[in-house]
Formats: C-alpha cells, structure tokens, sequence
C-alpha cells in the first residue's frame, strides 16, 4: 500500500529534531495567542471561585452543563492515545509509525483538560480532594475526614479510573519518548537544556539490551493498558448511567455507546492533529498521504459502529413507550434550540464526514481530512451536550419542575481555555521533545523492503 | 426506648395551597431571602414547594395544589451518588445531609425525582434587619454545597433531648417536634409521625389509607424509592357519581 522512499537516518535526526534545536517562526506568536485564551478563561474561573457558581448558565433542573460536557469530551478525545498507539502497536500495523506519539501527547493533555473541567464544575474545588481516600498520616493538616469516600458512588470511580489512566498514560509517553530524549541530548550543545535532557534520558546509550527493553516495554504497557481504555470511557458512561431518575441516561447501552464515540472522536482529533502537525513542521516526508487513508477507513468504520450504537440508544430508549422518556427525545428532535442542535449533531458526527470519507480522493487529501474530522469533533461535542442538558431538563410528570440551560460566558470561556490548553500544551510538548519519534521512523526504514511480485515492486515489511 | 422512624402524610384534599409552609421553613432553616432575580434564574431555594397545576379547560377550570418536600426515601436515590457521604441515611429513616462534606458535585440533585435538593449558587445574605431572625440551632449554608428538608431535624433531636433530661414522654404530634411546615399548616393538611408508633396519628392514617381502596399513594413510586411521606389524594366530588 505504502509507497517506498528510503531516508538515511541522519536525513530522518535532521529533520525531526530541527523543531526541538530552535523554534519555528511562528512558535511564540501562536503560543501567545493561545497563552491570551488561556488567560481569558482563567479570569473566568478565578470571578467563578469569588462569587460562586451563580455565574455560570446551571439551574435547578439542569444542575450538570457545559463543564460536564467538556469533561466527558476531552476524555472522548484522550481515548485516541491509546486506540492508535496500543492498538497498532499490537497489531503491527506498520502506519502507525509517525502518528504514535502525536496521538499519546493529544491524549496526555486531553486528560489533564479534561480533569481541570471537574473542578470547575464542582462547588467547593477547594475539597474536592475529599473523593481521594487519604491516609490517617494527614489528620491534623485538614486532609483526612476520617471518612472513607463513598465507593458505591460512579464519582468515586471516577478518579480512579481516570487516574490510572492518566498514569499509565505518562508512563507510555516517557517510555516510548527516551531513545530521543537521547538523541536531543547528543545534539544539544551544551547549557541547562543539555543537563535536563541527560537527567530525562535515565542514561540511555542505546546498547542492545537497553533496545530490547524498550522495545519490549511499550507492547506490555499496551496490553496493560487496554483494559484501562475500556474502563475509563464505559465508567465516565456510567456517571450517567446508573441515575435512575433522569430518563435520557438511565440505559445500559451507554457504556459500549461512549466508547464507541469516544473512539470515533478521539481518531478524529488525531488526525486533525496529525493534519495541523504536517502543516506546521513540514512533515511531507514522513506523513503521507497512505497514513491519511489508512486512517480514513478506520474512521469509516468506526463511525458506522457508532451510529449503529446511537441508532440502538433510541430504539431501546423508545422501545418501553415510556412517557417521559418519549416527551425527553420529542424535546431533542421537535423543539428549538435542541432540534437545531440534533440536526447539525447528525450531519457533522456522522453523514458529512462519513460520506466524505468515502471518496479516496478526501482520505488521501490532508486538508480535506483536517475540515472533515473537526467536523465530527463540533458533533460529538453536541452529541455529549445533547445527552446531558435536555437529559436533565426534566420532562417528568411534575412538569412545574422543567427547565432549560444555556452555558454562560465564563462557561464558554473555560471551555475555550481547555481547548487552547491542549493544542498549547502539544505545540509545547513538540518545542521540548521529537513529536514525530525519529527511532521509531529509522526502525521502520530498516523494515521496510520492496518485494517483486511478477512484474510489479510491492513495498513490505520484513520482521525477524 | 424504640427507635423511631419519621414520617408524613400530606393529606391534598385539604390543603388549600396557602404556602404558609413555605414562609415557615424559610424562617425556621435560615433558608436566604429569595430574589425576584433567583425565580428568573431558576434558582430558588424552597425545601418545600407547593406546586400548582391547572385542571380543566376555561370555565371550568381547577387548581389543584401539592406541596412537595424531601420525600425521605428509604431507597434514596440521591445517597448512593454522592461521593463523600454528605447525604447519608441515619437511623431513624431521615435522609440527612451533611453540610460540612459536600464539596458541591450536584450529583444528588440530578439524580433526585423529586427535584427537592437545592444549591448554593450564591453566598446567603440577609439584610441586617433580618440577621437577629435567624435560627441558632440550624446552619448557614455556605455557597457550593447542596441542601434540602431535613423534617426539621434540629426540633427533633432537641425535643429529644429534652425529653432525656427532664425525663418526659414526647406526645405524638407535639408542637415541639413537628417540622415548621407542619406547625404552620391551617388546615392541618400536613401531619408528621413515628411510623414505629402503632398508636401515632400517622400510623393510624397510613394504616387506613394505605389499603386497597385508600386515598393514599407515594410520589412516583416507580423509581422504587419507597418515599416516607405518604400523599392522600384529593377527594373529587364532582367525578363521585361516575367513578371508575
């Protein structure tokens, strides 16, 4: 499938690296820009803990909104690390190459955004410690309650599993990250930076045994953290899931619903990050136009199963004639703004991109790619918006209880912060370290073969 | 002694939706004057709410009132979400809320039915005119936290108390011991108990009308809550010669 063009490896060092030695024109401009957005929504935050949160659009019915949603989809997003990193790497998919460690970096600072939305959301962020279970060592210091947390509650889960993940997650990104930490190394003169990086490197030489350790490392932290992928993503469902009073949640096909969505969201935003990155670092050389298809498919495919899962959501939420249940999804189809929102929800999730992509010619075109998969990303943000808000509006019998919500300015603006937090913190990450691994590339050169078959050249892969 | 087991019985044929309920829980639970600004954000703060629903088309239309508080339910939903034990059930079937643990999640609220847990979008204040109204045994919530009818715990473990000490039986439906809500009702459409007392005025009721052909019923007992406060419908006279 791959075309075949052979790099030397000080062609693939020298231009990897060349981000990390000095920093592109526009580096501190776009940092900048970001930097102001990012200040912008923490001004937000800062009046929200002053004056409480009266200040964001959340009422009586709708107690859970913008920030819930925002949580539930940076960790949608954080689910792309994983997906292409651990499942390529376990199935040897060759492509997977370039796109590693982008889509683990997008991944790492998706789930630190994705935390930083709870403790907007809740009222005392200044506890919120308190779902932790704390050692006894820390009474007296205000930490322990002497209580343990409640772990029937999916809030306890939670933490746990988003943790883990998060962990885990590090552990893969350093891992995977030290061979060019190396390399930086050896190519940074001298100075602060050259002690950083040395420190950062734990000693790599690149001595056989020390390859076959880290070669072997990133397949067991895969198979390792593959159930945690599921877990993360089904228990962020169950948050909704197991409230048995809020009609739109109460379902149990929401766990293998949202993972299937978080998967399809979550390739999406790597290859929108894998479009910018081309764009940005010149990277026609390592991202080809094959990795754009390759991924494409995936994303075909993936986005089917969703739809199937979101298809089924309705049918099994409509199938016990249930009538609040039928007044709560009459409100999201017939009655504005939800039936706005459900539409632009269908056609940028599923029906634009999705058809789209089954043209060769905008799966092997990276500006096509870029447009399409932010499209879906604008629809699975409403996809999660479109579950929570109208969820809680209420249409149960005591109707003097309905309400509705509209997110406030300083909601938009901490939902703006997290998403200018995890582009500035990727853009960062490529300032620091090689996004694209260059021993990963060079390994992948040394693969690669070209086999003849009758009178055609077919590129291969040749593995001991 | 016996261990007691708090309950209500709202009796809606006679309430006739006056709302003194509501002026005597904000008064008695140091609840914060609620702004005209806080209806229009759907934001008020009322353990007890009467709720009004028009029956009927034009001329012959009717209001019917429920007042709606915590239901105190024995499965309550509310209490298994929170994650730092604020709303806990105690020993004598009130679903409490602990103040001092919540860290302001919201989950409760969501996930209760009835919608009867309130938040503190905004730090309470009373003008200074009011400051010396306010109820000692009872806490002023801050902002960030949830908060919801407790049936007036603080009368009751007074009430307790003093009974301990001073050595006297507590009386079945003693003013002391009755929620504010209960006190304030004129046409006594509300009545709280021991539901373990055979002999208690509740017990009596509940035993009558939860049988068969009973008016009493619980608020949306299909989310198997099984709520403490017992609702009587309303007795329609008009629909007497053609019942079902």
């Amino acid at each position: 499938m791959q075309e075949h063009q052979q790099l030397s490896d000080s062609e693939i060092t020298e231009d990897l690296t060349a981000p990390v030695i000095r920093s592109a024109r526009w580096f501190w401009s776009f940092v900048g820009s970001l930097g102001f957005i990012m200040l912008v929504g923490i001004s937000g935050y800062i009046y929200e803990l002053y004056s409480g949160l009266g200040v964001t659009g959340v009422q009586r019915p709708v107690y859970w909104g913008a920030y819930i949603t925002n949580f539930v989809f940076w960790i949608g997003i954080s689910h792309a690390g994983i997906m292409v990193s651990a499942i390529l790497r376990l199935t040897q998919a060759e492509w997977k190459r370039p796109i590693t460690r982008a889509a683990e970096v997008l991944t790492l600072f998706s789930l630190i955004a994705a935390l930083s939305n709870i403790l907007f959301h809740v009222g005392r962020p200044w506890r919120i410690y308190w779902i932790t279970p704390l050692p006894p060592i820390f009474i007296g210091f205000d930490f322990a309650r002497g209580i343990w947390p409640n772990v029937r509650s999916p809030f306890v889960w939670d933490p746990v599993a988003v943790g883990t993940y998060l962990l885990s997650t590090i552990l893969f990104v350093y891992t995977c990250l030290i061979p060019d930490i190396a390399l930086v190394r050896d190519k940074v003169k001298s100075g602060p930076a050259k002690i950083v990086y040395s420190i950062l490197a734990l000693g790599f030489r690149g001595t056989p045994r020390q390859w076959k350790v880290q070669a072997t490392a990133p397949i067991l932290l895969s198979a390792l953290v593959l159930p945690i992928f599921v877990s993360v993503h089904s228990i962020v469902s169950w948050d909704f899931a197991v409230s048995i009073a809020v009609e739109g949640w109460h379902s149990t096909i929401f766990a293998p619903y949202f993972i299937i969505g978080a998967i399809h969201s979550g390739v999406s935003g790597v290859v929108t990050l894998m479009a910018g990155l081309l764009w940005l670092y010149k990277l026609d050389k390592y991202i080809k136009p094959d990795h754009f298809d390759a991924i494409g498919r995936l994303l075909v495919v993936v986005a089917t199963i969703w739809f199937f899962a979101l298809f089924l959501e309705w049918i099994y939420a409509l199938y016990p004639l249930e009538d609040p249940e039928i007044a709560l999804r009459n409100m999201q189809v017939s009655q504005p703004p939800w039936s706005y929102l459900f539409i632009v929800f269908l056609l940028t999730g599923f029906f634009i991109p999705v058809s789209a992509w089954l043209f060769k010619s905008v799966r092997r075109n990276p500006m096509w790619m870029f447009f399409t998969t932010i499209l879906v990303n604008i629809g699975m943000w409403l996809e999660r918006f479109l579950i929570i808000v109208p969820g809680l509006s209420r249409r149960t019998e005591l109707s003097f209880n309905w309400g509705s919500y509209a997110p406030s300015l300083v909601e938009i603006g901490l939902v703006a912060f997290t998403f200018a937090f995890v582009i500035c913190g990727i853009i960062v990450f490529a300032r620091i370290f090689p996004l694209i691994p260059p021993f990963d590339i060079k390994e992948g050169m040394r693969f690669r073969h070209v086999i003849k078959i009758g009178k055609k050249n077919i590129s291969a892969v040749v593995r001991e | 002694m016996k261990q007691s087991k708090w309950g209500m019985v709202v009796d809606l044929d006679k309430c006739n939706g006056c709302q003194a309920c509501v002026v005597a829980c904000q008064s008695e639970n140091n609840i914060p004057l609620q702004k005209k600004s806080d209806y229009d954000e759907n934001r008020v703060i009322q353990w007890i709410r009467v709720e009004r629903y028009w029956e009927g088309s034009f001329p012959d239309v009717k209001a019917k009132f429920i007042p709606i508080m915590c239901q105190h339910c024995d499965e309550a939903p509310c209490e298994p979400v929170c994650p730092v034990y604020a709303s806990y059930h105690n020993n004598e079937g009130l679903n409490v809320q602990v103040y001092n643990r919540c860290i302001g999640t919201r989950f409760c609220a969501n996930n209760c039915p009835y919608q009867v847990r309130f938040f503190n979008f905004w730090e309470a204040e009373w003008p200074d005119s009011l400051k010396n109204q306010l109820n000692p045994d009872v806490t002023v919530r801050s902002r960030g936290i949830m908060e919801k009818c407790t049936f007036c715990v603080q009368k009751i473990r007074r009430t307790k108390r003093d009974a301990k000490v001073n050595g006297f039986e507590i009386e079945d439906g003693a003013r002391e011991i009755n929620p504010a809500c209960v006190n304030s009702c004129n046409t006594e459409a509300l009545i709280f108990g021991d539901m373990n007392n055979p002999e208690s005025k509740i017990s009596r009721i509940k035993a009558k009308e939860e049988k068969k052909d009973g008016r009493g019923y619980h608020l949306m007992e299909h989310y198997g809550t099984s709520p403490n406060v017992l609702y009587l419908k309303k007795v329609d006279n008009s629909k007497k010669s053609h019942s079902h």
